[in-house]
């Protein structure tokens, strides 16, 4: 394939604008997202960034060419005479084959990478997070106690519930900011899924399993975890609040669980106002439960 | 076969409507039966999906109540898969691949028409479920256990007994589809029609149906497995019980992954036929092009983990399968590179099959693409089962399947009914499906990456701007239907006579009239030239290298 200097000069025009642009939607990945609210999703996003651009270079590119031939070589109405006959070029047939095989390799490479640094599964300690952990944290009591903190997960149709160390139960996440949470997961009925969207990964909740899922959130707030695994008739109301907050104001709230009477929340396929819920169509089919099964 | 049916098969046909309501064994008659009945189950399938997205146009509940509301998207799945896609595609190429290999029928005309008539009482007995007391099966079309096991009547026959069924029914359909189309591909070609003479469309209904022999049956095992548990009081998928529900996502997902490309490799082979005959060039890379079908085939059998990421699947697992995910997009890429070689210094000509090919194809690049992002561990524990994945699928099925089905279903008008379809109308149906696909699946994208989770019936208010968007393009999409309606049924008795080959095309099916003979050819025709035989040798633009075939 010859190309004249024009064409060529056109050409590199074309690969300049499209990395310009790729890139700048790379940048742009970042505000598509919740804010990161663990050290994990910092790497997501970072992961996200990437494969955005890498996408947006190979879309811009393929849509040029198209938008181009539809633009200048469109044939007159009705002249069906033919146009070139060239069937393929091994050439060129072999790079589109070998660049992409590498690309891809590349992109597994970055996944693999950024994977191996969540470590989300299982007891491993994580290295990397605890330096992410402050100064301050490291008094005497705090190295005294487990790295990592343990909360129990309990998830059924359709409320949350969460066991703290102290053997406390509520129906809220408290998490202490940048300490890494070992969340043990467990279901009691049907599978559910643990996803808070600020804190990026999610893990299925499978009955008679115990997964584990290791977190380091690093933003204080109020976020909301819901269930991610469709659970049946009220799956859209299995939420609960997750409160990411300063050491001291997570132990001050431990306290205060500890002497106060246990609340209950109230589950959704009990309660007054999803049973009232007024719709146009009404099916007046029942919510579904394990008679047959238990 | 046994005497009587080859004679049946030779008998003049009747030709009037009545015919396609009859127990035919001709091909061409149960091609257009797949198409007809499939598509009436779309816009079935579509009405439910209105209905679900005028349940999300306000955060709050308030169209249809939950368990309802779980019954449809539950059934919009498994209609638009199982009784759309997969069957409608069945049908086009029962109508084709006869015609374009030159043969007279089907390898066992009997078994294709059982395998049509399976599919009818089988989608009416899905949609019968609606009218039992506690209503249709509402655990999704995955129908995972244990939720799918948790029967809200108690009662022996329920939805998900119905669902059971009636996906059994479709999958022996499916199977005896698949024997007859590597049949008739294997043996009934016609002299002179090498393999290598074959037109894609034909290589990729191939690689679909050998797929699809291959894996078809884990998921009719695990539903089998499934309904003893929900019938008969086994064990085997419940976790409290000492069963196991991930075995279950396996045998499930071994074919409901495949079933993507069951579906979409014949996408690709209308793309390549579509798009040379337009561009007046030929298939750039044709070979490279045929065998990547066989490539995405073998591949994508061996991916079908990248749907439990997020499942209690160890990590080994999760990153094998990231890799082996990532690969279909070499050889998917090496398809979508290839149409875009063709269009490149072509003469196009922008007709309704090419504008529906042409952005199906740009559409599927866009779905590839998410694809990959999906395949990456860390990016999918994030969207699994957010919008981001409905989004990225309904790219694929709508915005790349449905588009190059209306493609065929254009480009092959006048040779299926001897008449033109209203070239405006067809303009017009093009635009409005274009602009509400992007308007429908689009948004979902965002949705996803901010996390609003798939199959819920009230959200988050933070999320409503986006679904006001996309409620809005189904919408557009429902009515984007009307103008083909119109144009089909117009045409189709009052359009202009259409002669053999309106588009100039090559390929046998062009040859024979229009609306080919009861037996498709006068006599068998003898192929001695290459598949995509345009091109004027007079403008080369790329010097000729490995020229083959003639």
């Amino acid at each position: 394939m010859m190309l004249t200097l024009f064409e060529t000069l056109l050409l590199g025009i074309f690969i300049a604008a499209i990395v310009v642009a790729s890139h700048w939607f790379g940048q742009q990945a970042y505000t598509w997202m919740p804010v990161a609210a663990t050290a994990e999703a910092e790497q997501v996003d970072r992961l996200f960034s990437f494969l955005v651009a890498v996408g947006a270079f190979i879309f811009l590119g393929v849509i040029g060419i198209i938008l181009y031939s539809i633009l200048f070589f469109r044939a007159p109405t009705g002249d069906y005479s033919e146009g070139h006959p060239s069937r393929g070029d091994a050439r060129i047939e072999i790079l589109w084959t070998a660049v992409p095989t590498v690309l891809v390799l590349w992109i597994a490479f970055q996944s693999y990478d950024i994977y191996e640094r969540l470590q989300i599964l299982g007891l491993t300690p994580v290295v990397h997070l605890h330096l992410q952990e402050p100064a301050v944290a490291q008094t005497v009591q705090n190295q005294a106690k487990p790295a990592v903190e343990q909360i129990e997960v309990i998830a059924k149709q359709w409320v949350w519930s969460f066991r703290y160390p102290n053997n406390i139960t509520s129906n809220e996440l408290h998490l202490p900011v940048h300490r890494s949470v070992r969340l043990v997961l467990h279901s009691q009925d049907v599978i559910h899924g643990f996803y808070v969207p600020e804190f990026r990964v999610k893990q299925d909740i499978i009955p008679a399993r115990t997964i584990t899922l290791v977190l380091t959130p690093n933003r204080t707030g109020k976020y909301r975890l819901r269930d991610s695994q469709f659970s049946g008739t009220y799956f859209a109301l299995m939420e609960a609040d997750v409160y990411v907050e300063s050491p001291t104001a997570y132990s001050h709230w431990l306290e205060q669980a500890t002497q106060q009477q246990k609340k209950t929340a109230v589950n959704p396929a009990f309660s007054a106002g999803a049973q009232s819920e007024k719709t146009l169509l009404n099916s007046g089919w029942r919510t579904g439960s394990f008679k047959n099964y238990t | 076969m046994t005497d009587d049916l080859s004679i049946a098969s030779k008998l003049p046909a009747k030709q009037n409507w009545r015919r396609y309501f009859s127990f035919s064994t001709d091909h061409k008659v149960i091609g257009i039966q797949y198409i007809f009945t499939t598509f009436i189950f779309f816009l079935i399938g579509g009405l439910l999906a209105m209905l679900i997205r005028a349940e999300l146009l306000t955060p709050a509940l308030n169209v249809v109540d939950r368990p309802l509301y779980n019954g449809l998207f539950t059934l919009h799945g498994t209609v638009m898969i199982f009784l759309w896609i997969i069957p409608c595609l069945a049908g086009l190429a029962n109508y084709l691949v006869p015609l374009m290999i030159g043969a007279s029928d089907m390898g066992f005309p009997l078994v294709n028409a059982i395998a049509f008539w399976i599919i009818p009482p089988a989608g009416i007995l899905l949609l019968s479920s609606f009218f039992l007391p506690d209503g249709t099966a509402q655990s999704g079309w995955w129908s995972y256990p244990p939720i799918s096991l948790q029967t809200s009547s108690g009662q022996f026959i329920n939805g998900e007994f119905i669902w059971i069924v009636s996906l059994v029914l479709l999958g022996i359909s499916s199977i005896l589809g698949g024997v007859n189309f590597v049949t008739t591909i294997v043996w009934m070609r016609a002299p002179g029609m090498t393999f290598f003479r074959m037109p894609v469309f034909v290589w990729t209904v191939l690689s679909a149906q050998i797929l699809q022999l291959f894996c078809l049956p884990s998921l009719t095992g695990g539903l089998i497995l499934l309904f003893f548990d929900l019938a008969l009081g086994t064990n085997f998928f419940k976790p409290l019980e000492n069963g196991d529900p991930i075995i279950y996502q396996h045998l499930f997902w071994f074919y409901s992954h495949p079933a993507v490309y069951v579906m979409a490799l014949p996408a690709f082979g209308i793309f390549s036929e579509i798009i040379p005959a337009f561009s007046r060039n030929p298939l750039f890379g044709y070979r490279s092009v045929a065998l990547a079908s066989f490539g995405i085939a073998i591949v994508s059998a061996f991916v079908w983990v990248h749907h439990m990421f997020a499942s209690a699947t160890p990590g080994w697992m999760r990153l094998t399968f990231m890799v082996s995910s990532m690969f279909v997009a070499v050889f998917t890429g090496i398809k979508v590179f290839a149409w875009t070689a063709t269009v490149w210094k072509g003469k196009l000509h922008l007709e309704t099959p090419m504008l529906f090919a042409l952005a199906g194809v740009v559409m599927f690049l866009f779905a590839g693409i998410t694809g990959v992002m999906l395949a990456a561990v860390p990016f999918d524990l994030h969207v699994n089962n957010t919008y981001f994945v409905v989004g990225h699928f309904h790219y694929v099925v709508y915005n790349t399947i449905t588009m190059a089905i209306f493609g065929a279903l254009y480009f092959w008008f006048p040779k299926i009914t001897g008449r033109m379809y209203a070239e405006g109308w067809g303009k017009l149906h093009f635009w409005l499906t274009l602009i509400g696909a992007n308007l429908a699946f689009f948004p979902m994208h965002p949705l996803g990456l901010q996390g609003m989770v798939r199959r819920i019936s009230s959200y988050d208010g933070r999320y409503q701007g986006w679904n006001i968007v996309a409620s809005l393009g189904a919408f557009v999409l429902g009515v984007s239907v009307l103008p083909f309606i119109a144009n089909v049924v117009v045409s189709w008795s009052q359009g202009i006579k259409a002669t053999n080959n309106p588009w100039h095309a090559t390929g046998l099916e062009w040859v024979t009239s229009s609306p080919p003979p009861v037996e498709n050819f006068e006599e068998i025709p003898i192929v001695k030239r290459p598949p995509y035989d345009y091109g004027d040798p007079k403008v080369a633009v790329i010097e000729p290298v490995g020229e083959e075939g003639s």
